[in-house]
Order: C-alpha cells, then structure tokens, then sequence
C-alpha cells in the first residue's frame, strides 16, 4: 500500500481558511474579522485604480458585501485574500467607467503605450531623494505620478510591487496571462521610474511640485 | 548583453528570479555601462518608495465608519 501522502496534508492550512468555514456556518464575528485583516489593502487597491476617494469607499464597501453574498462560491483553490481582491479590481474597473462615460475601461486599455519602454531621463537620483520633500509632499508626487499611469498599468503595479503579491497570483487576479503581468509590470516600473526622474534626479536646483499629466 | 537585452531582464533582476549564470551575464554588463546602472538602481527605489509610504492610507475615523457599515449589513444578511 502506497505511503505517500498528498501534498496539501503537508502544508498548514492558511488561518483564513477556518475563518472561512466559521462565515459559512453563519459566524459573522469570524467575517469581522476578515474585514479588519483586509480592508486597508482593499481600500488602497481601489485607491490606486479609481483614484477616487469616494469610489474607493463605495468599492470597499461593495467588495466585503459581495465576498460574504457569495461565500459558498469560493472554491478554496485560490487564496481568500486574492479572492477578494479580484471582486475588489473588477468593482473598482466598474467605478472607473462610470466616471469616464462613454469610454471603455479595462485592464487592457492603453497598452499601446511606448512611453517608458526605453528610459529616456537617464540622470542619477540624489541619495535619499525623498528627503528634499516633507511627507505631504511626497505623498502628492507619488499620488500625481501614479495616477498619469493607465489603469492596467497602476493596476499591475498596485498589486505587485505595493502589495505584494506574486506574479502568478496578479495574473489569476487580473485574469491575465503571466507574460502579459510581466510586460505590464515592467512599463509600469519604467513609466514610475522616468516620471519620478524630474523630482528626484541629482543637482536639480528648485524644487518642483507642479506635474504634468 | 547589449542595453535592450539588459532592458528585458531588468524584472528578473529586481525580483530576484534570475539563475546564477544570468546574473553573472548581467552583472558583467552593469559595470561598463553606467546608463543600465541608474537605470536598475532608481527603478529599485522607485518600487522601495512606493512601497514604504502610504499613500492611500484609510483615516481611522474612515475605517470604522466603513467597518460598521459592512458589519450592519452582513446582520441583516446584506
């Protein structure tokens, strides 16, 4: 008789899974506390594709709501986590097109983009860049600097780099391919990384606050 | 290695995913190319920037607000 035993029987099972199984035998408190676990990384990713504060609200609150709705539905395969982020991408991907009426919003839109592929400022930064600026306005020039991403873009990067999710975990999110998560991934990067250039690059004699986008 | 060959590796390079030999090949190019050199190092801390500050963090005013809200829902079976 064979000995060998499944795999998944020699991994822990992850904590949310009995919190699962506690929701679907009808404890709410074990719900509550999924909420509490997830609602800040939920709320910045609707933040990062909205960029609306009163969507991200609306998404976070939407998301929680669908997630407990359809519990029974969750197979267990994936994460309860990167579950619930996929409700999250899709209901925030929902706000953004509604904002901007008449025009289709996907994880696909304006691929087509070459600015970035190729870097271009190739100027050193100053060590500790972000110390020229206070907080507010670091917070500002991250904020300005991101939201000139398009959405698959921000999107990908919100969820890999911020996040941290991996890459096979962005991609089942997304529903996209591995590939297609890389090559995003790293137009993202490169697109952050020139507009962040004009900030941060060595010797830059004024401090600059006004971005164009 | 030309610079686009660099280029296309550079993900692989900052997330770590690359063999031994690769990065051997890779290293080898960063030293006599300055351009890839800025390049790999303010990517790095473009992604470390992003990543050590908040900017979208929920006021915890908000959060409550919002928790309760969910919470008041999923009583009443939503």
């Amino acid at each position: 008789m064979s000995t060998i035993q499944p795999i998944t029987d020699e991994l822990e099972p992850h904590p949310d899974v009995a919190l699962v199984e506690r929701v679907r035998a009808g404890d709410v408190s074990a719900y509550d506390e999924l909420v509490r676990k997830y609602d800040r990384q939920l709320f910045r990713i609707a933040q990062h594709i909205t960029q609306n504060r009163e969507d991200a609200e609306d998404v976070m609150q939407d998301a929680f709501l669908k997630a407990y709705e359809k519990i029974d539905q969750f197979q267990g395969n994936s994460k309860f986590y990167t579950w619930l982020v996929r409700i999250a991408v899709n209901e925030s991907l929902m706000r953004l097109r509604k904002r901007r009426t008449g025009r289709m919003v996907s994880i696909d839109e304006d691929i087509e983009t070459e600015e970035g592929s190729v870097p271009r400022d190739l100027a050193d930064w100053a060590p500790d860049p972000e110390q020229n600026y206070t907080q507010s306005e670091l917070a500002e020039i991250l904020r300005k600097t991101i939201q000139g991403l398009p959405p698959g873009f921000r999107t990908v990067f919100a969820l890999r780099d911020v996040e941290g999710l991996s890459t096979e975990e962005t991609a089942e999110t997304l529903g996209l391919s591995i590939p297609a998560v890389k090559s995003r991934l790293l137009r993202a990067r490169l697109q952050l990384r020139e507009r962040l250039s004009r900030y941060f690059r060595k010797n830059k004699g004024s401090r600059e606050l006004g971005v164009e986008n | 290695m030309t610079c686009t060959e660099f280029l296309a590796l550079l993900d692989d390079l900052i997330d770590d995913t690359v063999t031994p030999a690769m990065r051997a090949q890779l290293q080898e190019h960063l030293r006599g190319c300055e351009h890839c050199e800025v390049t790999l190092s303010t990517t790095r801390k473009t992604i470390q920037i992003y990543r050590s500050h908040e900017i979208y963090d929920m006021p915890a005013g908000l959060r409550e607000r919002l928790h309760a809200a969910i919470m008041a829902r999923c009583k009443k079976g939503c």
